[in-house]
């Protein structure tokens, strides 16, 4: 479709959001895909609150929202994972009732859902057809399979081996593997939700390219996100979610979209980007966090860093950047000790710490926020108070002999909920919170400690823009305050914003420290692809 | 339709409610069953009653059975809270009456106080001996405690067998020529008989006691103690025990030690109460270590409410033995101690979920009225405590994409870094 068919204006002459949520495009087409008034809710929620969306054939759809502003809950109504309380889904002007996903793709409705629900055990081929084959025969050809896989990834210039063990692919791959089953079962509505979370820069590039084939095609592309420049580059309209309700629906036009805008409708108020401002550190500042020729192996027995020595001192943030899976994780395991290092040494203020024992990170003076928020930094099971003593229940003051005082416990997790703004009570367990405030609750508790050094890994990864906002003020707050910050991230333009000096890892050594004020992107491009080595 | 949907917050009258509920659908459909069977309900019923409870020394009985349950219960609870899924509380469970039964032989006449503790202590240890060999495989060569732990409840059964029924052991009464040819273990000295504890007309089991001390104090610990918050963590996630500097090798290992300790208790009182002797056939037949892990199953894994499972499924069983007769068949009792419990068990769920029910197609065709009970629903929903209005849209995913349960499923939770 178009972007001509619509008079409406660009969107930096949208002045305020309609608060009745009706769309604002108007067409003579029928839509592929119509939500209607949908509302959906859950204990002590409402997800969707008359929602309306529709999405026109050939065109590339974003749905944009923050956390928890409904868009997932939108998309499992539209393929029938989820029912609707009140409203209906139409499907090419007709409604329908999708009573579970597979009556969903018969309607040619797929959905690519954040998780991946592959089996790593089979082949691409066989994941394609879990579930339907075109053939209805009893005897299950391999070979076959393979052929008609391939030929579908052939015809949308999709790159995998169909005769691959999934196990065997990258997660960029997988998640093609993904986008084949849609194709294979010849579906004209495709619903990825946030599909770029887990890929790189490039496999962004490629998946923006098989989109915008697929809407050439004639099949529409619901892309789910919450990342501003996404939309304008795939995408043709972004209707906007906001607390489960529809804000509106706009054209993207070329060139001229106004993120700034986009951002305000889907949070409801201005936001600013935080930024470091550009200073240099007197020369004399003592290096509090040294690292000497660390190696580690990874869980392939393999060197995953090789000889990395880097130093952090008073008040810096030094950023890591890479493309994932170049050793950043096995760098900030064996700093923090949660992993052993086969060589080198890791300082704190002059105290060598013991090799992998996250014990002696701590009394260090190490504060750290791993990447994997709800699992290790956090335990979702406990409320949040537990997790707010997780590493300092031993101190005197919140024991009395062997037993824990559950009041002091208490009052001090409140006071340091009301400190740094988290909503949620000390009672409440920790996966219910949002991503944003279990994510604020880790960094309270770590700040809290009043380390000397604070490793970060990927700390807005997940989290909509406010909460990103919060992460990297605290972040820079803590910088001013003197704590040495080690940020490890994926998120280039993050440590780009934030740091005063970034190393770029490729194949686990550190190929250059730039500048991030001064740098040329595309030469940090081309040394996180290890292209070239030189600072 | 009826749809499952998970509770913000469970009021306290549904755990009250629940059991209670699912008990009297029990009786119904066990009813059914009996009138197919051409037996009368309600006489059945009111005999099992009696037998259970209200009887003369009915109570006593029951309570008798429970003892094991309890303790073999907490043996569970204990480890399965934790994510340490010991399924060797049986065999920990033998050993245990192993250890005390030749402690209790072997001091023979000494002051009855000394040899029931001695007695004790070696049914804790005999136990947590046992339980140690999955505990170490487990935390030091990330071994399936599961199937350790199951395997070795054959092993511990068959040393028990070969010990009075193959050998000239020990725990061999080789006094008189009748047990030479009906091989019997050596009967305990009175010294080591446990003392019962009459209360009104009922007499309580020591072995009872101690469970509930046991079941008191491991609350405590759990839910207060530093020590009871490290197993907490670990038990959420070992990653982040150890991302918080514990010990996680140790603490598995403490978990699975208490635990078999507690089985080992289960074994001691077993002696101690009960058989004053090593009876291999009796504890193989009545299976308390697996039935432990049912009756704390029916307590939500609870140490307190341990206690309850463990009277209820210890009636049951009191009652079941009593029913037995030549007109009602075992296989009668067994179907109808499945069904009672199958109904209490599964109506666990009903703590966690609420049903709804809808008539089918209900958006489409109720469209307006259904407007308006949803929104009757949504008033009476709590929102979460200090909650404010605007944050609930976020709270959406969160609470609709969360798991299910607050006790962990029975998968191989505790994975660690490979």
């Amino acid at each position: 479709m178009s972007k001509s068919a619509f008079d409406s204006p660009g969107i930096t002459a949208v002045v305020g959001p309609d608060p009745e949520g009706s769309p604002i495009s108007q067409t003579d087409e029928s839509p592929a895909i119509a939500a209607i008034g949908i509302t959906r809710t859950f204990p002590g929620v409402v997800a969707n609150d008359h929602v309306d969306f529709e999405v026109l054939p050939g065109e590339v759809h974003a749905l944009l929202g923050e956390n928890g502003s409904g868009k997932t809950t939108l998309c499992k109504i539209l393929t029938g994972l989820y029912r609707p309380d009140e409203g209906q889904v139409e499907v090419n002007g007709r409604a329908v009732r999708f009573n579970s996903p597979r009556d969903s793709f018969e309607a040619g409705v797929f959905m690519v859902q954040q998780h991946f629900s592959l089996v790593n055990q089979l082949t691409v081929a066989e994941n394609v057809v879990l579930g339907w084959t075109r053939h209805k025969r009893f005897w299950f050809s391999a070979r076959r399979v393979e052929e008609e896989v391939a030929a579908s990834a052939e015809q949308f210039h999709i790159s995998v081996d169909p005769k691959a063990f999934v196990w065997q692919l990258s997660v960029g791959e997988r998640q093609r593997v993904e986008i084949l089953k849609a194709l294979y079962r010849d579906v004209r509505i495709l619903i990825l939700d946030e599909p770029t979370t887990v890929l790189t820069p490039q496999e962004c590039e490629e998946l923006f390219a098989s989109l915008r084939a697929l809407a050439g095609a004639g099949a529409s592309v619901v892309f789910v996100t919450h990342k501003l420049p996404e939309v304008t580059a795939v995408c043709d309209r972004v209707s906007i979610l906001r607390q489960g309700r529809s804000v509106g629906t706009f054209p993207i036009s070329e060139g001229g979209t106004d993120l700034r805008s986009l951002a305000r409708l889907m949070v409801g108020r201005d936001v600013t980007s935080v930024r470091r401002s550009s200073r240099r550190l007197p020369e004399e500042t003592p290096v509090v966090l040294e690292i000497t020729g660390v190696s580690v192996s990874n869980q392939f027995g393999r060197l995953g860093v090789r000889d990395v020595s880097l130093q952090v001192r008073r008040g810096e943030i030094v950023g890591i950047a890479g493309v994932s899976g170049n050793g950043q994780r096995e760098l900030a395991e064996a700093v923090t000790g949660m992993q052993a290092h086969a060589l080198g040494q890791v300082r704190v203020a002059d105290r060598v710490l013991r090799n992998e024992s996250p014990r002696s990170a701590i009394d260090a003076g190490m504060a750290y926020v791993p990447e994997d928020r709800l699992g290790t930094g956090l335990v979702g099971t406990l409320t949040v108070s537990d997790n707010a003593i997780l590493k300092s229940f031993r101190s005197s003051r919140f024991c009395f002999g062997p037993l824990l005082r559950g009041k002091i416990v208490s009052s001090y997790t409140d006071e340091l909920l009301s400190r740094f703004d988290v909503k949620g009570t000390s009672a409440t367990l920790v996966r219910q919170l949002s991503g944003g405030n279990a994510q604020k609750v880790l960094l309270a508790r770590e700040m809290s400690s009043d380390p000397k050094v604070l490793v970060v890994a990927s700390p807005s990864r997940g989290l909509d823009i406010s909460a990103t906002e919060n992460v990297r003020k605290l972040l820079i707050e803590a910088a001013d305050r003197g704590v040495a910050v080690l940020l490890i991230s994926e998120d280039l333009g993050e440590v780009l914003d934030l740091s005063d000096r970034v190393a770029v890892m490729y194949g686990g050594r550190i190929v250059g420290v730039v500048d991030p004020h001064v740098v040329d992107l595309a030469q940090i491009g081309l040394m996180m692809a290890g292209i070239e080595g030189s600072a | 339709m009826i749809r499952l949907e998970r509770r913000v917050a469970t009021p306290g009258w549904v755990f009250v409610a629940v059991p209670i509920g699912a008990l009297i659908v029990a009786l119904i459909l066990a009813g059914v069953l009996l009138v197919i069977s051409g037996h009368d309900p309600i006489s059945i019923y009111r005999q099992m009653a009696g037998a259970a409870v209200t009887g003369p020394s009915a109570f006593s009985a029951t309570l008798l059975d429970a003892t094991p349950l309890l303790l073999a219960g907490m043996c569970a609870a204990v480890a399965f809270r934790m994510r340490v899924y010991n399924i060797g509380g049986e065999g920990q469970l033998y050993m245990g009456a192993v250890g005390a039964s030749g402690v209790g032989l072997a001091l023979g006449n000494e002051p009855a106080p000394l040899v029931i503790a001695s007695m004790i202590v070696a049914g804790m240890l005999a136990g947590a001996a046992w339980a140690a060999i999955p505990g170490l495989l487990r935390a030091y060569l990330h071994t399936n405690e599961i199937l350790t732990s199951l395997m070795l409840n054959y092993v511990a059964g068959l040393g028990i067998y070969y010990l009075i029924f193959n050998s000239t052991s020990y725990w061999r009464d080789l006094s008189t020529p009748s047990a030479l040819v009906f091989p019997q273990g050596k009967t305990l000295s009175p010294a080591g008989w446990w003392p019962a504890v009459h209360l009104g007309g009922t007499v309580v089991p020591f072995g009872f006691l101690l469970g509930l001390v046991c079941a008191l104090g491991l609350m405590v610990a759990l839910r207060f103690s530093r020590y009871g918050f490290q197993l907490r963590v670990i038990g959420g996630s070992t990653q982040a025990g150890k991302y918080a500097g514990m010990r996680t090798r140790t603490a598995i290992l403490a978990v699975m030690l208490i635990s078999g300790a507690l089985a080992g208790l289960a074994g001691a009182s077993q002696v101690g109460d009960f058989s004053h002797l090593l009876d291999p056939t009796g504890l193989q037949q009545a299976q308390w270590g697996y039935s432990g892990i049912v009756a704390t199953a029916l307590g939500a894994f609870n140490p307190i409410a341990t206690v309850l499972g463990a009277i209820f499924l210890g009636a049951l069983i009191n009652a079941g033995f009593t029913l037995q007769s030549a007109t009602f068949p075992q296989g009668l009792v067994g179907t109808m101690e499945g069904i009672i419990l199958f109904c209490v068990l599964s109506a666990g769920a009903l703590t966690l979920y609420r049903v709804k029910f809808s008539l089918s197609g209900g958006w489409h065709l109720l469209r307006a009225g259904s407007v308006r009970s949803r929104h009757d629903t949504r008033t009476e929903r709590q929102p979460l405590a200090g909650e404010p209005a605007g944050t609930l849209g976020r709270l959406a995913t969160a609470v609709s994409e969360e798991q299910a349960g607050t006790f962990p499923p029975l998968s191989k939770g505790l994975s660690e870094a490979p």
